[in-house]
């Protein structure tokens, strides 16, 4: 963290000095850091009970909820996981590395009270609605495809929502200016502060596109438009709904640099390329709604190629940037603390037990070779019509926002109780065995849900053996295991769901209250923060130092993408001609 | 976590300048194989769309079944169109209509659209989905290279009767 020389405390807040890490911490700030955590976790909470009546019900041996609950319920996870916990959390976060981490004060923080309650008003008012207004109204999925028609309360909720997060996003914005103005800190922003700077500034433009797509909708639906046209919807539902996404991407790409320092001191080897590749995400990422349009009518095959890709995958070029330099800074950082045996010495001897240096290898591991290739090929423009809408859509963004992202967020999670609720963290084993659990579990849903997908299944959809249709349709019998297999997985996940939940409640309710003397790992009384970061001396890591060994896990990565994307396209030529 | 230190524009390494290099050419031609596949591939996105009222599209659909109607399942019409012919697939909750016969190694031009809201046309287990919507007639130049019964399910959520909402497809020699 940007231990800087202070200058005078502005009088416009109250800090207190953190003891750890040397920093002064905006008391206000801290508030509105704890009560956007702990909205965050209630979501997770409902979220997740969610998650476990819908993987119940799509296991078809088990097949649990009735139709009407099934839909019902599917509407209240997708919003719960995809917007309150993760946006909720990404607003500490934008809190933390905004006041905390550059030494500031929080700027205006009525009025980031008033979006906080906003965005609590709109959450409940959308998980109300879903379960309460009449079905077609309420169980209209997490996209509410027009002319699909939500209660007005229920659009009113979302708008609410997004109105509050993006006042807290401006409210960011405004202290990383103060900041810099007051200068608290010296030189560049650090690392962390800097993605999520990216992650907020991709959130505007998000945050407007729903705009553009939600409040003719909610005019619509209180009878004030006639109609909205349907593709006009989905073009800007997407435009809101897959950037949304890429915060969670850029938001997570700084967890996953702040948690290589905190557990083995790393930083990056080269601060340029790893800017570079959050530029490219300013940039390009928004393209990609276009991935939700591939075989939608009205588009051409140049918008379609041109937008699908980043424009030349420079979004993906940026993620590839990230996947080598983190894992570098990792290597670098062993290596120069002495572990320089062979190729694999450094990871061999890694901090393993610590749970947000476990995190860090599965999140990225499961992010990188489950959920960024899948993604990759499905949203290539003709490898879409074997994909679109079947199960190896959600099988994607499960590897990639809960084995991703929400698994970063719990990681880092476990460093921002003693620093910001300073409560002792408890039932540290437990914590220490989470990332695995939880990592195992989504690994076997994705995969479930990706194998499901190949053979066909539809996402979305209570009930795959048709019963009741006026003709047979069987699918592949090898669906029902692979079904199971994801219904296992979200058992296991569910198990490391509650672990999470356990630590997270045990320590903020019953954790010894103690002001932290020195930021420690959860497993050990080190910190490698300060004890092994050395600083970046600007000189190219070499011989032993070299990071030899992330090459080769690079190039492994590589390899497995090319069959996979060539697989694909063989599988593609195999179907029936179209045009 | 930690700042930077005051000048951290280093030039890249040699190792991290052969990823970027590496990272970069991947990207290059995942970017190329569509163009590629555009003008090589036989299995290509339809991009026809013609704007249509939902009514007057159901009336040509019903037109189009009065026409070459041979049978009925289940209520729903069979209809064995003359290969090579314009064919329609008309989307409502929850219900395909018709059921279609097709030649093998014919070409077809298949119009899509819905008459309520958005539905998800999926050809099973040949795995095709195309997105169905009212307003919007998609037309697909589709050949079947096999011959058999083949399933059209929804894909898109469409209420609480989604899963009811299947046809069939028949290809004969």
């Amino acid at each position: 963290m940007a231990v800087a020389t202070m200058p005078a405390p502005s009088a416009k807040a109250d800090f207190r000095t953190c003891p750890v890490t040397g920093l002064k911490v905006d008391l206000a700030a801290e508030r509105l850091i704890i009560v956007n955590a702990v909205a965050a976790v209630v979501f997770l909470l409902i979220g997740g009970f969610y998650a476990l009546l819908l993987a119940l019900t799509r296991w078809q041996a088990i097949h649990l909820l009735p139709a009407d609950w099934f839909y019902r319920v599917l509407t209240g996870h997708g919003f719960d996981m995809l917007v309150a916990w993760i946006v909720f959390f990404e607003v500490a976060g934008l809190y933390f590395g905004g006041a905390v981490m550059l030494n500031a004060r929080l700027v205006a923080p009525k009025v980031a009270w008033l979006a906080y309650i906003l965005m609590v008003v709109g959450a409940v008012l959308v998980n109300v609605m879903t379960l309460v207004a009449p079905f077609d109204q309420g169980a209209v999925m997490f996209t509410s495809y027009v002319p699909l028609q939500a209660h007005p309360l229920w659009y009113l909720g979302v708008i609410l929502f997004a109105v509050g997060a993006l006042v807290a996003v401006f409210i960011f914005f405004a202290t990383i200016i103060t900041a810099k103005k007051e200068r608290t800190y010296e030189g560049s922003m650090p690392l962390v502060a800097f993605g999520l700077m990216a992650a907020a500034i991709i959130a505007v433009y998000t945050l407007l596109s729903g705009a553009v797509a939600y409040v003719p909708t909610f005019l619509w639906s209180i009878g004030i438009l006639p109609s909205i046209d349907p593709a006009f919807y989905r073009n800007f539902f997407w435009s809101f709904g897959h950037p949304a996404q890429q915060i969670n991407l850029a938001a997570m790409v700084a967890i996953w640099y702040g948690l290589a320092a905190v557990t083995v001191g790393a930083n990056p080897v080269n601060e340029k390329l790893s800017r570079f590749a959050f530029i490219l995400y300013l940039f390009f990422i928004n393209l990609g709604s276009a991935h939700h349009l591939l075989v939608d009518p009205g588009y051409s095959f140049a918008w379609k190629a041109t937008n699908t890709s980043y424009a030349m995958y420079l979004a993906v070029l940026g993620s590839l940037i990230h996947a080598f330099s983190i894992p570098a800074a990792v290597e670098v950082a062993q290596r120069r603390r002495g572990f320089t045996s062979g190729l694999f010495g450094w990871l061999k001897n890694a901090p393993w037990r610590e749970p947000g240096f476990s995190t860090l290898v599965i999140s990225m591991v499961l992010f990188g070779f489950i959920g960024g290739t899948t993604g990759v090929v499905i949203g290539t423009e003709q490898i879409n019509l074997l994909a679109h809408n079947t199960m190896r859509l959600p099988g994607h963004f499960h590897a990639t926002v809960v084995a991703g992202t929400t698994l970063a967020f719990m990681g880092f999670s476990y460093y921002l109780i003693p620093l910001i609720f300073r409560r002792k963290l408890r039932l540290v084993s437990w914590a220490s065995w989470q990332p695995y659990i939880f990592g195992l579990g989504m690994a076997l849903v994705s995969i479930g849900m990706i194998v499901s997908g190949l053979q066909g299944v539809p996402r979305r959809h209570w009930d795959i053996t048709f019963s009741g249709a006026p003709i047979d349709v069987t699918l592949p019998g090898a669906t029902q295991i692979s079904l199971a297999i994801m219904g296992v997985g979200a058992l296991i996940a569910i198990v490391g769901g509650i672990m999470y939940l356990a630590v997270i409640l045990a320590s903020v309710l019953t954790g010894q209250k103690e002001e932290a003397r020195r930021l420690t790992l959860v497993m050990s009384d080190q910190n490698p923060l300060v004890e092994h970061a050395l600083p970046n001396v600007g000189k190219e890591p070499e011989g032993k130092e070299s990071p030899r060994g992330t090459l080769v896990i690079g190039v492994i990565f590589i390899v497995t993408f090319m069959i996979y994307y060539l697989s694909n396209w063989w599988l593609l030529g195999r179907g029936w001609f179209i045009r | 976590m930690l700042a930077p230190q005051r000048v951290w524009w280093q030039p890249l390494s040699r190792m991290e300048r052969s990823w970027v290099i590496v990272a970069f050419v991947l990207c290059l031609f995942f970017t190329a194989m569509m163009p590629f596949w555009f003008v090589v591939g036989r299995q290509n996105v339809p991009v026809t769309t013609y704007r249509v009222d939902p009514k007057v599209y159901e009336q040509v659909v019903n037109d189009f079944i009065a026409e070459y109607k041979v049978d009925e399942i289940n209520g729903i019409p069979v209809v064995e169109p003359p290969p090579g012919g314009e064919i329609y697939m008309l989307a409502r909750q929850w219900q395909w209509s018709p059921i279609l016969k097709l030649k093998k190694g014919e070409t077809y031009k298949l119009h899509l659209s819905s008459t309520d809201i958005l539905h998800g046309f999926s050809l099973q287990p040949t795995n095709m989905n195309l997105m169905v919507m009212p307003g919007y007639d998609y037309v697909a130049e589709i050949t079947p290279t096999q011959v058999g019964e083949y399933a059209i399910v929804c894909n898109e959520y469409c209420g609480i009767g989604h899963h009811l909402m299947v046809t069939k497809l028949i290809v004969t020699d």
